[in-house]
């Protein structure tokens, strides 16, 4: 092997990469937060919701959970103008990603629902609580609590997963890694480079849910 | 027969066959009066670079070359074989003389004006920036506010992303495809892409249609010839430009690049 490494490139490149990550960033969070509401409401919809509701819910979750990512966000940017719906990319990646988390996130916190015993239900109405607030403090947070590992792992993919959203020209870490290697021809550098960013946002995002599970759930009783 | 007397004869055979054609032919046969004695020209065209040259479902090869090359053979009166060759073999064929014309999207320049001739231009080979008519642009400084989709990493991009205003902003996309999308989805305001892409394009007859706007990269395609060939250079040339003004040349380009040629050329 005679190929000398050069990672010169980072000295001209690193504004680029940086924007990369920004976005990259941005588009998991805006993509976490909403994708994860769009879960809650679908995974009610699907468990407890009104009998209309749920064949639609079911007929959205098996579309996208049976899709590939990539033809989503292809039909989202490039289909959808057709009938007049037109975004830009960052929009357009926005919304297949919430899209697609909302469909895995409402099957997983439907597991966690349905594995509430219907006891609670009934101690939560007992109680006095509306069905609202049974809803919320007596299924969804012990469901979300029962489901988060399986949760942070969904949400950690789909920032892995909006490595497809350069496809149409947003500038996430993908495309900025793309770019450079364009320019340099420097293709192991710079998707080594890549590599580390996204291993590293990757046990950085992971460590924040885990924090957050810690601060937003009560603490389990000990076993 | 002995050992001895089978070479002799042996070498007097080979020697035959390499004075034989020489006694035949003249030592520096010109290549028109050959081609018009054997009633035969030997074309080189490419098979893989549509809209140029590819193989119909026929098996028979098409394009905008192939009927470049048709028109000489007619205009020359002989009989036509077609040499499908790759762009690396192209030159060779000709210099082994295997071929008598290239006429496969050649470009010009010095590396290849050393070992070959050109005849003039006789294709539109240009990349440049594309846009529907509604659009006013004219050169690159009329980019400023608008959106530009280009395929990343090509000859086009670097370039673009050399002259471009600060506040045009570009959209990379991954291939020719995602480009192609991006205009006719209406992503992007114009594209910034080759002749024949563009081509390809409008034979889609799209409801956009992209128009030439400015030149980034203009490189024409010529007809390859061997060096000393002054009768068959000046045939071919006379053959392209009065096809240039009969038309004839017009109506290729429309069949295969959807527009005329362009005046300059």
């Amino acid at each position: 092997m005679n190929y000398a490494f050069d990672f010169g490139w980072l000295a001209d490149y690193w504004p680029v990469l940086l924007k990369g990550i920004g976005i990259t960033v941005e588009l998991t969070l805006v993509g976490g937060v909403l994708g994860v509401s769009l879960g809650i409401a679908c995974a009610w919809a699907r468990a407890l919701g009104p009998a209309w509701l749920k064949p639609v819910v079911a007929a959205y979750v098996e579309m996208i959970r049976n899709t590939p990512f990539l033809i989503q966000l292809f039909f989202v940017f490039f289909g959808l103008p057709a009938l007049g719906l037109r975004m830009g990319e960052l929009q357009a990646a926005n919304l297949a990603m919430v899209i697609n988390l909302g469909a895995y996130g409402c099957e997983i916190i439907r597991a966690g629902i349905q594995a509430t015993p219907k006891g609670q239900f009934e101690a939560g109405a007992s109680l006095g609580m509306s069905r609202i607030q049974t809803f919320w403090y007596v299924v969804l947070i012990p469901a979300l609590q029962r489901i988060w590992p399986a949760l942070s792992s969904q949400i950690v993919i789909v920032m892995l997963g909006s490595a497809a959203v350069s496809q149409i020209a947003a500038e996430d870490l993908t495309f900025a890694a793309n770019f450079i290697q364009s320019r340099t021809f420097r293709a192991f550098e710079t998707y080594f480079a890549a590599t580390l960013i996204y291993l590293a946002l990757a046990i950085v995002l992971r460590q924040l849910l885990r924090g957050l599970g810690w601060t937003i759930f009560p603490k389990r009783a000990a076993r | 027969m002995n050992r001895r007397t089978l070479l002799a004869l042996l070498t007097g055979a080979v020697v035959a066959a390499q004075t034989l054609p020489a006694a035949i032919q003249p030592a520096h046969a010109d290549a028109l009066a050959t081609i018009e004695a054997g009633k035969l020209i030997r074309i080189a065209v490419p098979q893989d670079f549509p809209p140029f040259g590819s193989v119909g479902a026929d098996m028979a090869p098409k394009g905008y070359d192939v009927d470049v090359a048709k028109l000489i053979a007619d205009k020359l009166g002989v009989k036509l074989e077609l040499v499908p060759v790759t762009s690396a073999n192209r030159i060779p064929y000709l210099q082994t003389n295997k071929v008598d014309l290239v006429i496969s999207s050649l470009g010009k320049n010095p590396e290849r004006e050393k070992v070959i001739d050109f005849s003039v231009a006789y294709a539109p080979f240009f990349n440049g920036v594309f846009g529907p008519a509604d659009i006013a642009v004219k050169d690159a400084k009329d980019l400023s506010g608008k959106t530009i989709g280009v395929t990343r990493g090509a000859v086009e991009d670097l370039e673009l992303t050399k002259i471009a205003p600060a506040d045009a902003s570009i959209k990379r996309y991954e291939d020719n495809n995602g480009t192609i999308s991006s205009f006719l989805s209406g992503q992007v305001d114009v594209i910034a892409t080759g002749n024949v892409v563009a081509a390809a394009i409008l034979a889609r007859n799209p409801p956009k249609k992209p128009e030439i706007k400015f030149l980034i990269k203009n490189s024409p395609c010529f007809i390859g010839l061997n060096k000393n060939e002054p009768a068959l250079l000046a045939k071919v040339d006379a053959i392209i430009t009065e096809a240039k003004k009969g038309g004839a040349l017009d109506a290729i380009s429309e069949k295969w690049l959807g527009t005329k040629l362009p005046a300059d050329l």
